[in-house]
C-alpha cells in the first residue's frame, strides 16, 4: 500500500483544527460556569498555535480535509440535515469565525469570559446575506433599525417582555408548564457490517440523550470489533447545554474501550448545526499525564428524494502526544471518511450501505506500518441507522 | 403527493391512508360501544344536534377506526365531532360535563364564547379541570350569535377527538336568512399518539416534512433557471438553517384530514335543492392543520368571521387557520355535485366532501395544489417588498413602517432563531399558497364587522409581544420566553389598549385570546373586525384593540396545538 506521507501538507491543516478546538475549549469552560481547573491548557496550547485565525472554526478545515481524502462531497445546497454533526459552511463563515475569535480571545487568557453564551450566538452572524454589514456591528451593539436577522445583540431600544405589572398568575394550581416537558432520544447513526482490505468487523457510532430544552445528558459512543474483539471505542458523556440558537457546549468526559490501556478523559466541546445544514462536532480532551486530544466530526444530509439519501461524513482525531501503547502519535492521528447511502422506510429505521475510508496519518501511521497494518483502509459497509 | 409513494404498492397503501376508509368514524355512532347516556343514532358524519339550555355531555373513550387500525379517541357523547351544540342568544346555558375517562382529567373551553373567567374551562387558569368520575358544571349567559366551537384543553385531547361545533342562533332574526343550514367542521385525526408527535418533533423537528429540497430539485433549477439562480434561491434558507417547506410542522404523513368526523373517502355530503341558498359553517377544529378551501364551481359569500357578522364578501376560496370559523352562504342552481375541497397548507392532503341533490353523488376532487416555498416577505417581511430583497432602505415606502421593539430576551436565546425588523402591515396578502394562483381568495383586507367595534374608546397603550421560535429545535415562545418561564401579561380591569404582535418566525400562528374580543385594526390603526383567533402570517405585524371588561385569569396561546406545547403560551391577568 502506498503510504504518501507528505506530512507538511498537514501542517496547516493540523494549526487550523488545534485552533478551533482552543476556541472551543474556553467557550465550552467558561458557557458552562465552570471553575478554570481545566483551562489551564488554553494558554499553554495556545502558545504553541501562534497566528491562528479565521481558519479556526472546526468545520472549516473539515472540507479540507475531505478533499485530501477524496473529492469534497459535492456541494449540494437546498437540502436539510438531520440531527447530528457536520463540517461548517464552507464560504459563508467568515463573519462567524471573526465573532468567534471576538467572543473567544479574551477568554483565552483565563478561562473567565465575560459573556460567553453570547460569543458563542455571534457564530450566527453572518447568516444573513445582504445584511452584512449589519451583521459586523452587531458584535457591539447594532445601531439604526436594522440588526441582523439571526443572532445578534439586542438592540438599544430593546423592550422587557415583562408586562406583568408585578401581578401574580393564576392561583389556581398548575397542571401543566408548556414548554417544560424533558425528552430524550437513543440515535443509532451506524450500526454497520465492515469489508476491509485487511479486516472484516462491526462498528457502530451512537449517542442518546434526555433532557429539557436548555440542558442535557449527552451520551455518546463509537468503537469496532473484528476477529470478535472489542478493537477500538470509547464512551462518552457530557452535561450539554444550549447556548445559542443552534449551537450547544458540551462538558463531559470519554473512556476509551477495546485494546491497550483505557484511558479517561476529560471531555469539552461545541456541537451544533452549521450554516448550510452541516452538523458539527469539536471536542478536547485532558488525560493524565499532560495528553491532549481532539476529535472533530461532520457530518450532511443530501436528500435524493425524501427517503433516499446520502450522507458524508467525515472525522479527524488528533493527540497531543505519542501514545506507543495505544499505537497512536502525535497530531493529527488519522482522518475518517464515510460515505453512507440510506433509505428511510420510517425515519426511525433506515438501513444502508456505503464505503469508509480510514487514513493513519503520521506517526500513528508509522505505528500502524511496523505492526503491519495499512496505513489507508477501505471499507465497504452495510447496516442500519435507527432511533427512538 | 407523488413525492410520498415511489411504488405503486405504497400508493395504494398511501391512498388508503390519506382518503381513509370510506364506512370509518366513530364507532359509537355504529352501535358498538355506547356509555350508559343514551343519545341520537346517528350516521358517521352527521353529528348529532342537540338543542336548548340543558345540556349533559360525557366525556368517554370510544375505539375508531379511520385508516383501518382501531385507535382510542376521547369524545364527547361517542362521537366525532362532539354533538352540534345550539344555543340561543339571550338564554343561560348549563353544560354538565362528566368526565368518564379512566384515567385522564380532561376539560372543554368553549372557544370564542364570552363568559366568566371560571366558566372557561382551562384547567391551570380558570378551574381545576376535570377530574374522572367527576362532573363539572358549566354555566353562563349566552350574549352573543354566531358559529364557534368547543373543545378540551387538557393535555393533547384536542388531537385525539375532544371538538365539537357550536351554534348560537341570534336573539333576532338571522341577519342573512337561508334555506338550509350545514356545520362543516374540519379537523386532522391521527393514529399516532400525540404525546409521540410531540417527542418526534423535539428529536427531529422535520420528521413529518415529505417535501423538503432535493438535489434532483436543485439540478432541475439549475436547468431551467441557471446555476445562479439555482443557488441563490436556496442561499439565504442554508445559511439561516431553515426550510423553505415548513408550513405545519406536522403533515399528511401522519394526518387523515375529517369533513364532520369523515375521511375524504366517506365524502360527507349535504343536500339541497337547487337555487337553494345554503349556509355553510365551516369550522377549523384541527390541531395542527391550516386548511384552504373552496367549491370549485361555487362562488362562497362570506357573512361571518369567528361568528362576527361581516359586510358580504364573494370569494372563491379562503383560508381558515386553526380555530377560525367562517360562514358562507352559497347559492347552487344546477342539479349536480359540487367538491368541498378543503387542502392543508402545506399540501400534503385534503378533508372532503360534498353538495348534492341527491345522496351518493359526487363530483370531481381536485388535486392539491403545487408547493410554493415560502417567499421573501415571509422571511424578511417588508424589506423584500418594492425592490431588490435586500437593497436596503433604498427602494422600500418608508412612510407608514412602524418602530418594531424587540424584546431584550429574544437575544442571546437559543430559543429565537430570527428577527424580523421591517415586517409587513399589510392584510391583503392571502398567505403562502394562494398568492396569485388565479382565484379571487379572501384576505383579512376583506374582512369588515358590521356595526364596528365593541368600544369606541382609543387604545389607551400598547402591548407589543413578538411571536418567536426555533424551527430547528422545535421551541416556540412569546418574547423568546416559553409559558414555563414567563410571568402573566396584565391588562387593567377597564382598560383599551392595543396588542401589537409581530411574528419573528417563518410560520404562520393563529393567536387566540381568551375571555376578551380581539379586535383588528388595519395598518393605518382603524378597525378592521372582530375575532376571537388571528392568524399573523410569517414576518408579519398585526395590532388589535382589546377592551378589558373581563376580569380574571385568561389564557393567550398560538392555537397551533403543538406551539403552545412547546411554549407559545401566556396568562392574561385582568384586575
Amino acid at each position: 500500500m502506498k503510504m504518501n506521507r507528505r506530512n507538511t501538507s498537514f501542517v496547516p491543516l493540523r494549526s487550523a483544527l488545534l485552533a478551533a478546538l482552543l476556541l472551543a475549549l474556553p467557550l465550552a469552560i467558561s458557557a458552562q460556569s465552570v471553575p478554570a481547573a481545566s483551562s489551564s491548557t488554553a494558554p499553554m496550547d495556545m502558545s504553541a498555535m501562534p497566528g491562528m485565525d479565521h481558519a479556526s472554526m472546526p468545520g472549516m478545515a473539515m472540507p479540507t480535509t475531505a478533499g485530501g481524502t477524496t473529492k469534497p462531497a459535492a456541494k449540494t445546497p437546498g437540502k436539510k440535515a438531520k440531527k447530528k454533526h457536520a463540517p461548517a459552511a464552507p464560504a459563508s463563515s467568515s463573519h462567524e469565525m471573526t465573532d468567534m475569535d471576538h467572543g473567544a480571545t479574551p477568554g483565552m487568557d483565563h478561562g473567565t469570559m465575560p459573556a460567553t453564551p453570547a460569543a458563542i450566538s455571534d457564530m450566527d452572524h453572518g447568516s444573513m446575506p445582504g445584511m452584512k454589514h449589519a451583521a459586523t456591528q452587531a458584535v457591539g451593539s447594532t445601531q439604526g433599525m436594522m440588526g441582523p436577522m439571526q443572532g445578534g445583540n439586542a438592540p438599544a431600544d430593546a423592550r422587557s417582555g415583562d408586562y406583568s405589572d408585578g401581578v401574580a398568575g393564576s392561583p389556581v394550581h398548575m397542571l401543566h408548564m408548556h414548554g417544560s416537558t424533558p425528552s430524550g432520544m437513543l440515535l443509532v447513526d451506524q450500526l454497520e457490517a465492515f469489508h476491509g482490505r485487511d479486516a472484516n468487523g462491526q462498528g457502530w457510532e451512537a449517542e442518546g440523550w434526555y433532557g429539557n430544552d436548555e440542558n442535557k445528558l449527552w451520551v455518546r459512543s463509537e468503537g469496532e470489533r473484528s476477529r470478535g474483539m472489542l478493537e477500538d471505542g470509547d464512551l462518552e458523556a457530557f452535561w450539554n447545554h444550549n447556548v445559542a440558537t443552534f449551537w450547544s457546549t458540551q462538558l463531559g468526559g470519554r473512556q476509551e474501550l477495546g485494546e491497550g490501556p483505557k484511558r479517561t478523559w476529560a471531555a469539552f466541546g461545541v456541537q451544533g448545526l452549521a450554516p448550510y445544514w452541516f452538523d458539527v462536532e469539536a471536542t478536547g480532551y485532558v488525560g493524565a499525564s499532560g495528553r491532549t486530544a481532539a476529535r472533530l466530526r461532520a457530518d450532511y444530509d443530501m436528500l435524493f428524494t425524501q427517503r433516499l439519501i446520502l450522507q458524508p461524513e467525515a472525522e479527524i482525531n488528533l493527540y497531543g502526544k505519542n501514545d506507543p501503547q495505544r499505537r497512536i502519535g502525535s497530531g493529527v492521528s488519522d482522518v475518517r471518511f464515510g460515505l453512507r447511502l440510506r433509505y428511510e422506510i420510517r425515519r426511525q429505521f433506515a438501513p444502508y450501505v456505503g464505503m469508509n475510508w480510514v487514513r493513519r496519518i503520521g506517526t500513528t501511521a508509522d505505528y500502524a506500518r511496523q505492526d503491519h497494518q495499512p496505513v489507508l483502509d477501505r471499507q465497504i459497509v452495510a447496516g442500519v441507522r435507527l432511533w427512538f | 403527493m407523488k413525492s410520498f409513494s415511489p411504488s405503486p404498492a405504497t400508493d395504494l397503501s398511501r391512498r388508503r391512508f390519506v382518503q381513509g376508509v370510506a364506512l370509518g368514524g366513530a364507532a359509537a355512532d355504529l352501535g358498538l360501544l355506547r356509555p350508559s347516556n343514551v343519545w341520537a343514532l346517528t350516521s358517521p358524519g352527521h353529528p348529532t344536534v342537540l338543542s336548548g339550555t340543558d345540556f349533559a355531555l360525557d366525556i368517554v373513550e370510544v375505539p375508531v377506526n379511520y385508516t383501518g387500525k382501531t385507535r382510542l379517541a376521547t369524545t364527547i357523547n361517542g362521537s366525532i365531532p362532539g354533538p352540534i351544540l345550539r344555543w340561543k342568544e339571550g338564554t343561560t346555558v348549563t353544560l354538565r360535563v362528566t368526565n368518564r375517562l379512566q384515567h385522564m382529567p380532561t376539560s372543554i373551553h368553549w372557544h370564542g364564547i364570552i363568559l366568566p373567567t371560571g366558566m372557561d374551562g382551562v384547567p391551570g387558569l380558570s378551574f381545576d379541570g376535570i377530574a374522572p368520575g367527576e362532573t363539572f358544571v358549566y354555566q353562563f349567559q349566552v350574549r352573543q350569535s354566531g358559529t364557534y366551537w368547543y373543545h378540551s384543553h387538557s393535555g393533547y385531547q384536542e388531537q385525539t377527538g375532544l371538538y365539537g361545533p357550536l351554534v348560537i342562533e341570534p336573539a333576532g332574526p338571522e341577519r342573512y336568512p337561508t334555506d338550509r343550514d350545514y356545520v362543516v367542521m374540519l379537523n386532522d385525526w391521527t393514529d399516532e399518539n400525540p404525546e409521540r408527535i410531540y417527542a418526534k418533533l423535539k428529536k427531529q423537528s422535520d420528521y413529518y416534512n415529505f417535501a423538503q429540497p432535493t438535489v434532483p430539485d436543485f439540478f432541475r433549477d439549475v436547468s431551467a433557471k441557471g446555476l445562479r439562480q439555482a443557488l441563490a434561491m436556496r442561499k439565504m434558507w442554508n445559511e439561516m438553517r431553515m426550510n423553505p417547506t415548513d408550513f405545519g410542522d406536522v403533515s399528511g404523513y401522519t394526518y387523515t384530514y375529517l369533513m364532520n368526523g369523515a375521511v375524504p373517502a366517506g365524502n360527507w355530503t349535504g343536500i339541497f335543492k337547487p337555487g337553494e341558498r345554503i349556509r355553510l359553517r365551516f369550522i377549523n377544529g384541527s390541531a395542527q392543520t391550516i386548511f384552504d378551501v373552496r367549491i370549485p364551481g361555487l362562488k362562497m359569500t362570506v357573512i361571518s368571521a369567528d361568528g362576527q357578522d361581516v359586510e358580504p364578501v364573494a370569494v372563491d376560496e379562503f383560508r381558515i387557520s386553526v380555530a377560525e370559523t367562517y360562514d358562507v352562504i352559497v347559492e347552487p342552481q344546477d342539479e349536480r355535485a359540487y367538491t368541498l375541497f378543503a387542502q392543508s397548507i402545506d399540501r400534503s392532503g385534503y378533508a372532503r366532501g360534498t353538495l348534492a341533490p341527491r345522496a351518493g353523488m359526487e363530483a370531481e376532487v381536485p388535486k392539491p395544489d403545487p408547493i410554493q416555498w415560502l417567499a421573501m416577505q415571509d422571511m424578511m417581511g417588508a424589506m423584500s417588498m418594492g425592490g431588490s430583497a435586500h437593497g436596503g432602505m433604498a427602494g422600500m415606502d418608508m412612510g407608514g413602517a412602524p418602530v418594531v421593539h424587540h424584546a431584550r430576551t429574544e437575544y442571546r436565546n437559543p430559543g429565537v432563531d430570527m428577527h424580523v425588523d421591517m415586517p409587513r402591515t399589510n392584510l391583503d396578502d392571502p398567505g403562502i399558497g394562494l398568492r396569485d394562483n388565479g382565484r379571487r381568495v379572501l384576505t383579512y383586507a376583506d374582512l369588515h364587522t358590521l356595526g364596528g367595534p365593541i368600544d369606541v374608546r382609543e387604545p389607551g397603550r400598547e402591548i407589543e409581544l413578538h411571536l418567536t421560535g426555533n424551527m430547528e429545535r422545535f421551541i416556540w415562545s412569546f418574547d423568546g420566553i416559553k409559558y414555563a418561564d414567563a410571568k402573566p401579561v396584565h391588562f387593567n380591569s377597564g382598560e383599551r389598549l392595543r396588542i401589537v404582535l409581530v411574528n419573528d418566525t417563518m410560520m404562520n400562528h393563529p393567536i387566540h385570546l381568551h375571555g376578551m374580543w380581539s379586535e383588528l385594526e388595519n395598518p393605518a390603526g382603524q378597525f378592521q373586525v372582530r375575532k376571537h383567533t388571528i392568524n399573523v402570517q410569517p414576518a408579519q405585524r398585526i395590532s388589535y384593540a382589546v377592551s378589558a371588561d373581563n376580569p380574571g385569569h385568561w389564557a393567550y396561546h398560538c392555537h397551533l396545538m403543538y406551539h403552545m406545547e412547546a411554549g407559545m403560551f401566556r396568562e392574561v391577568v385582568v384586575s
